[in-house]
């Protein structure tokens, strides 16, 4: 994998900040966009644009063509049955937002039981929550383990026939712990309980096959994997998806409307009310053509060696804690001693190195580290052991600047 | 190396103001009381306040944050201490403009707070900054 070539496809890692050469690290909160995926969007919005399924015209008909290729495109990328699986919205959020709104709160009730983690995404608990509270389900949570991650032997225990939906990221995105999603769709599946996949720091770095995970749902967001903002996936099993009321009512997913009761398109689009993401949906269709052409398997590759290179080298800077197990995908949280993470990260900036700071949309993960707030490096295809040794030179500068005033 | 760029922003009397907070701690007796945070960053204060005949009489606050936030929350509580209500008010109207990066033509000063004057060009850190002067702001207005 030529680093150096795929660097020049990313424009934006070409300028200076504050006087030093961008280092950006902080591709998972959001990636940095290639040269293909930019003129894709701007193409169609400048020879393509207009409504899709609808227009009798040719740009309809263009704009149609390359909507439907791009869910295609996603269906192939994760190995789902069919495209009536792959549901365009608006994110990570918006998914797992729909199955806790659709399918939970039509099949949850008193005495079931969710069982989810305390190192996820606030976007994977609060729509939880949300269900317990309107169906009066209970929230369970199986605990971590030291280093971060969870135990199988847990979910054997904890997952019981009153549990109804399993939830869990699959790489967490303040830990970097790589759940075991497979083992666990087998568990919940052996109790009659569905697995949610929050995918959106899974999908952008490693092959994903949903089929194979055989997990129920599967969320992730575009914008991670180098495509615009505004445009993500659900996946769902189709005989799931088939038994569930849409979220959204209103044009486009409709079959027939009369003046007091209506009936829905099939799937997908009974999911997608309203004017779909048309550009970012093509966006996200370049983006996949961009990650298949590096190729997956090398994204991974290139970036376990990255993850093991930076845990190498931060050991060597005194007094940094690093959160999480040995083993994780390429993001590294920690604590650079007693300087609060903001000033770690405004000191970061000003040698031109951005990275994350604060309680990553994780409060309760916060709690069990027992911090306020973290700073957090993480990295992608793009980025390169000069990177890390940025990085490391800067918290050293860090340390000695604070070191100095403190 | 040079830390040119940090040094307009992390002035000594910041770090003195964070490293030896005044008035953190609890007020005894009758107090207003402010809880506020940062949602986006997880910074937290609570501002205790005596005012009496319209005079801030006391103020201490307790929280956890960064340099930025816990030093203008010492420097706050520093600067309102005895002064009337309204000076207060004016007070904080003048720190909000001063980190837009306005020119302030005031009477009043601000005392130690003024250091932080270069968060302005740190506007990420803005918020940081204006924390305590906002809880200051809505415990007075509550009243």
């Amino acid at each position: 994998m030529d680093v150096k070539a795929i660097r020049q496809m990313f424009p934006i890692l070409d300028q200076e900040v504050n006087g030093h050469p961008l280092v950006y690290l902080d591709s998972s909160a959001t990636s940095q966009k290639p040269i293909s995926v930019i003129e894709a969007v701007e193409n169609y919005y400048r020879f393509d644009n207009a409504n899709v399924h609808r227009g009798v015209h040719t740009l309809g008909s263009r704009a149609t063509d390359q909507y439907e290729g791009a869910r295609e495109k996603v269906r192939r990328f994760i190995n789902a049955k069919s495209t009536q699986e792959i549901i365009f919205n608006r994110g990570t959020t918006t998914a797992i937002n729909s199955v806790a709104m659709s399918y939970a709160r039509a099949n949850l009730k008193p005495g079931d039981e969710i069982l989810i983690t305390p190192m996820e995404h606030h976007s994977n608990i609060i729509p939880w929550q949300q269900a317990a509270k309107a169906t009066g389900a209970t929230l369970n949570y199986v605990p971590l383990q030291a280093d971060g991650t969870v135990s199988l032997d847990d979910y054997r225990q904890l997952v019981t026939e009153n549990t109804k939906i399993v939830a869990i990221a699959h790489v967490s995105n303040v830990l970097g712990t790589i759940n075991p999603v497979k083992e666990i769709a087998t568990i919940a599946h052996s109790k009659g309980a569905i697995l949610v996949v929050d995918g959106a720091q899974g999908v952008p770095h490693m092959k994903v096959d949903v089929q194979d995970l055989d997990c129920d749902f599967y969320a992730f967001s575009g914008h991670k994997m180098l495509a615009p903002t505004g445009i993500g996936v659900l996946y769902g099993k189709r005989e799931l998806l088939e038994n569930m009321e849409p979220v959204e009512f209103g044009g486009e997913m409709i079959d027939f409307v009369s003046l007091q009761d209506s009936t829905w398109k099939e799937l997908p689009w009974k999911f997608e009310g309203g004017t779909p993401i048309i550009g970012g949906a093509i966006g996200l269709a370049a983006a996949i053509d961009f990650l298949e052409e590096v190729g997956m398997d090398n994204i991974l590759d290139h970036e376990q060696k990255l993850a093991d290179y930076v845990m190498d080298r931060l050991r060597t800077v005194e007094g940094i804690k690093v959160y999480g197990p040995e083993h994780r995908a390429a993001l590294v949280t920690f604590n650079l001693g007693d300087v609060h993470p903001h000033d770690v990260a405004t000191a970061l900036d000003s040698y031109g190195i951005a990275v994350r700071a604060g309680h990553h949309c994780a409060q309760p993960l916060m709690k069990w580290l027992n911090v306020t707030a973290t700073a957090r490096a993480s990295f992608y295809l793009y980025n390169t052991e000069d990177d890390v040794e940025k990085l490391v030179d800067g918290l050293l500068k860090t340390k000695e600047f604070f070191g100095h005033v403190f | 190396m040079s830390f040119n760029n940090l040094e307009t922003l992390y002035r000594q009397v910041i770090m003195d103001h964070y490293k030896n907070p005044r008035n953190r701690g609890e007020l005894e007796g009758d107090a207003l009381t402010v809880d506020m945070n940062n949602p986006t960053c997880g910074d937290r204060i609570q501002l205790q306040l005596q005012v009496e005949d319209g005079v801030v009489k006391d103020a201490k606050f307790q929280g956890e944050g960064c340099s930025i936030s816990m030093s203008s929350a010492s420097m706050m509580t520093q600067a309102i201490k005895g002064k009337p209500v309204s000076d207060a008010l004016q007070m904080s109207k003048i720190f909000s403009e001063m980190m837009l990066g306005e020119e302030v033509d005031s009477e009043l000063e601000l005392g130690d707070a003024e250091a932080l004057s270069g968060v302005s060009q740190f506007p990420a850190r803005i918020k940081c900054a204006t924390l305590a002067w906002k809880a200051m702001e809505k415990g007075v207005n509550e009243k």
